[in-house]
């Protein structure tokens, strides 16, 4: 094996972007992928180390050093390979997953050289080009066992349940609330980070592997759950995600223009109202725009409302920009397009004009106090410390909870305090027979990978249950 | 594909009636609920209430108002054709009581939601009375169908041009004055319901209401059918459709549905453009 050690001093590989300016106002992918040569050049940079941290680091344990040296041989195929052993949705993760908290943090280099392996950017890149070369020869299945089994939900922890599944021989059926498969990957994290057409190619592998996607089933309402045991399903995985939006609870909330998070991303991504009229479903298009909250839904929205138009702007977030749970990326492309932030602001009230439409809000001043239950410090109000911020449409992205449609229609499913499903985590079982959870819908929202690793442990379990019982 | 096979046109072609197959929603709907309907691609997902079902042949009817662009394409399909996704039964069932006498009011297509109500609640023993009204005559939908669905049924035209000439709200105080009422449904634009709550709660009849707020999903994931309910928020699609009419705060969901005027005027010019060339 060629040894690295000379290259891995050189600078990280930059991937090539949209310009700031031009981006911000088309929906197209912001960063552009590496050439060949680029990838090349950074998988060289991989020490191919004996206790890689990078593959703790990530949760579905990816064997990082395998398919990077594989890179760095030219032998892309079997790159990509080596990545579907432990993660089906490669093209996804490379662009999405934290990874400056996960397999890149605890990359030696980080600390050695100033700059991780971009392993995020080499595993999309192994998967962009397998998708290009329609390399995507289909993986050996088992031999069919004749057990039905149905996922409810198409986000990525109901998408890798269906997939490990097919893949053993199993009769699986997605049941889908919407028209269109995919979850938050197709109705949250927008066209210009995560292009739609990558969510449509994955979802029609799994269907070409046999696996039924059945859309517009709100399981609850379309079915219940419990006749998908009479239907003859023996084994049915919960996987719809925290689809339940928080709102700030202050005066004027319904005003005209104050919107959830989800319903701005659902109308602009799922309905694709940026292409309005074209598309027919409307989106508000603010001139001053403010986002509360500063995570990855907070940024997704500040960075569409910037090209849909708006003039300004603002992400408003009570605590400073330390405690943003944004990637670091988005961060930075949001402030690169022109995203203000205004740290250390509460929302007190909203103020609209006679028709009810949204014209203002009020602030507060925070500083940081102690640190509370999640370790953070608490932002306390500063006295006296009032402003106001002119607005006609604000975007309420504070979090998500666990929405109760299906679980109030289903016996037997144990719930926490907030209304999660309570599962073993070894096993992904909920305290229903037959029945396993995973994803949002169990952690609350959390990332596409970690929904993606509740999938895989959830699909080896149910596995078990139908070869060799619960 | 979920196909049309049967189709009305009332009101000189402004309301218009789907009979289509759907046979999942058909078996499992109950009065009260509701289906998201999408036409194809680049189709709005809209709201309509079912107002009718038969199980049997696998259809569920629906009755809509053409109002705007998305009205206006569904008009534009043929027995034969039919939408690409439809997404149902949403929302409660209207919970239907031996109560006594009740009495169902309706206007314009509200009419359509009101009937398969009536007929439940005429169904479970009531005594059912009607009022049902429209702008003009050419304007009435269902008349008949009511008039089977009730013991007794008034109707009312703003115009004169038949039945009682007026509101539906006075023939309502005219009843409410003759006998008692245990139990009041509304339906129709937001006036007439706010209208009709603030007669019923004077009388102290109990009194449903029907509401629609825009919505996205109908599953409860957007939040954007929230309305104001006794000074709390509730999601319509969800919670609702039906509500205790004495504490919804109708000035705020009419304010409300007029969200994205601005955007339907420009898409309605649009389309006119496309028509022009
Ligand atoms: C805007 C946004 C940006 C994000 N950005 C990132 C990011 O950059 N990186 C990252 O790692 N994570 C990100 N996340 C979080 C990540 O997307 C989620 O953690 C992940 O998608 C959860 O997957 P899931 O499979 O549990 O559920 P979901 O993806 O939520 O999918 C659940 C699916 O179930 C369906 N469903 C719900 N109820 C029913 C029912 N009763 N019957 C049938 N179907 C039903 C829903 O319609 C949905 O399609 C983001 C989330 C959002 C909203
Ligand atoms: C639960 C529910 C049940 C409904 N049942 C019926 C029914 O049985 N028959 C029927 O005719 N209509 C019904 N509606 C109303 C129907 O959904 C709207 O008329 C339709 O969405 C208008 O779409 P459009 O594109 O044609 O018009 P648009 O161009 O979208 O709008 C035209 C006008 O209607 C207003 N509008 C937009 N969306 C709605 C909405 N959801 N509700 C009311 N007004 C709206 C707009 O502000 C505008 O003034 C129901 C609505 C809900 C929420
Ligand atoms: S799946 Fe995510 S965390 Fe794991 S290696 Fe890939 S990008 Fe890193
Ligand atoms: S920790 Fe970094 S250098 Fe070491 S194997 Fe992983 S990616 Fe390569
Ligand atoms: S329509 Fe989205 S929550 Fe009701």
């Amino acid at each position: 094996m060629e040894k690295n050690t000379q290259t891995w001093a050189l600078p990280r590989q930059s991937m090539p972007e949209q310009d700031p300016q031009v981006r911000r106002s088309n929906f197209k992918e912001v960063p552009l992928g590496y050439t060949e040569q680029a990838a090349v050049m950074e998988a060289k940079r991989c020490l191919q180390c004996k206790k890689p941290g990078c593959v703790q680091g990530c949760p579905v344990a990816v064997d990082i050093p395998g398919f990077i040296q594989k890179i760095a041989d030219g032998n892309f195929d079997e790159a990509i390979k080596i990545i579907w052993r432990t993660n089906s949705l490669p093209a996804v993760c490379g662009r999405v997953c934290p990874q400056e908290i996960q397999c890149e943090g605890a990359c030696i280099l980080a600390k050695k050289a100033g700059a991780a392996v971009a392993i995020g950017n080499l595993e999309r890149f192994a998967a962009d080009r397998a998708r290009a070369a329609q390399a995507q020869d289909l993986p050996a299945k088992e031999p069919a066992t004749g057990k039905k089994v149905a996922v409810v939900g198409s986000g990525p922890s109901g998408l890798t349940v269906a997939g490990d599944l097919v893949l053993k021989g199993h009769d699986v059926t997605v049941f889908e609330a919407f028209h269109k498969a995919g979850g938050v990957l197709v109705y949250g994290i927008p066209e210009f980070r995560l292009p739609k057409d990558i969510v449509r190619s994955e979802v029609a592998m799994l269907e070409r592997l046999g696996v039924t996607v059945a859309c517009n089933q709100v399981v609850g309402r379309t079915v219940l759950l419990d006749e998908l045991f009479e239907q003859g399903f023996e084994a049915v995985y919960v996987g719809v995600g925290a689809g339940l939006p928080t709102f700030l609870n202050i005066p004027g909330e319904n005003l005209i223009g104050i919107l959830s998070a989800n319903e701005y991303l659902t109308r602009a991504n799922l309905m694709k109202a940026y292409l309005f009229p074209e598309y027919e479903t409307p989106i508000a298009r603010g001139k001053n725009v403010v986002v509360l909250g500063a995570g990855n839904v907070a940024m997704d929205a500040a960075r569409t409302a910037l090209r849909l138009g708006a003039e300004t702007v603002r992400i408003v977030y009570r605590r400073s920009r330390t405690e943003m749970p944004a990637r670091g990326a988005e961060i930075h492309h949001a402030e690169q397009e022109g995203v203000e932030m205004f740290l250390l602001s509460n929302p007190v009230r909203f103020c609209g004009d006679a028709q009810g439409r949204l014209t203002g809000m009020d602030c507060i001043k925070m500083e940081l106090g102690e640190p509370d239950a999640s370790g953070r410090r608490r932002p306390v109000p500063m006295p006296d410390s009032d402003f106001h911020l002119a607005c006609d449409l604000a975007i309420v992205a504070v979090g998500a909870g666990a929405n109760p449609l299906l679980t109030g229609s289903t016996g037997g499913l144990k719930l926490n305090k907030w209304g999660y499903i309570v599962t073993e985590e070894e096993s992904a079982k909920t305290t229903r027979r037959g029945v396993w959870a995973g994803g949002d819908i169990v952690t609350g929202a959390a990332t596409v990978i970690l929904a993606m690793g509740a999938g895989r442990i959830a699909a080896n379990s149910i596995h078990k249950y139908l070869t060799l019982g619960w | 594909m979920y196909p049309i096979m049967h189709r009305e046109e009332m009101s000189g072609g402004t309301v218009v009636l789907n009979e289509i197959h759907a046979p999942q929603i058909a078996a499992r709907a109950k009065p009260g609920q509701f289906v998201i309907l999408k036409a194809n691609e680049t189709g709005e997902r809209i709201p309509l209430t079912m107002a009718d079902t038969n199980p049997g042949s696998g259809t569920i009817t629906v009755i809509y108002q053409v109002v705007g662009a998305s009205t206006r394409l569904f008009k534009t399909l043929a027995v034969g054709q039919g939408y690409d996704d439809i997404i149902g039964p949403l929302g409660k069932p209207t919970r239907i009581e031996k109560a006594g006498t009740v009495l169902c009011v309706g206007g314009g297509t509200g009419v359509a939601v009101l009937h398969p109500i009536t007929r439940a609640f005429k169904q479970a023993g009531n005594r059912v009375i009607g009022i049902i009204g429209a702008r003009t005559r050419g304007l009435l939908i269902l008349e008949d169908r009511m008039a089977a669905a009730t013991d007794e049924l008034h109707v009312c035209t703003d115009d004169g041009t038949y039945g009682h000439h007026g509101f539906v709200t006075d023939v309502l105080k005219t009843i409410l004055a003759r006998e008692t009422v245990n139990q009041a449904v509304a339906i129709g634009p937001v006036p007439m319901m706010k209208f009709v709550c603030a007669i019923t709660r004077e009388a102290g009849v109990p009194t449903l209401v029907s509401l629609n707020p825009i919505m996205v999903d109908g599953t409860g994931m957007c939040g954007g059918c929230r309305v104001s309910v006794g000074g709390e928020n509730r999601f319509a699609c969800v919670d609702g459709p039906e509500f205790d009419g004495h504490k919804v705060d109708f000035d705020q969901l009419m304010q409300r549905l007029g969200a994205y005027r601005a955007e339907e005027a420009a898409i309605g010019a649009e389309h006119a453009c496309k028509i022009g060339r």
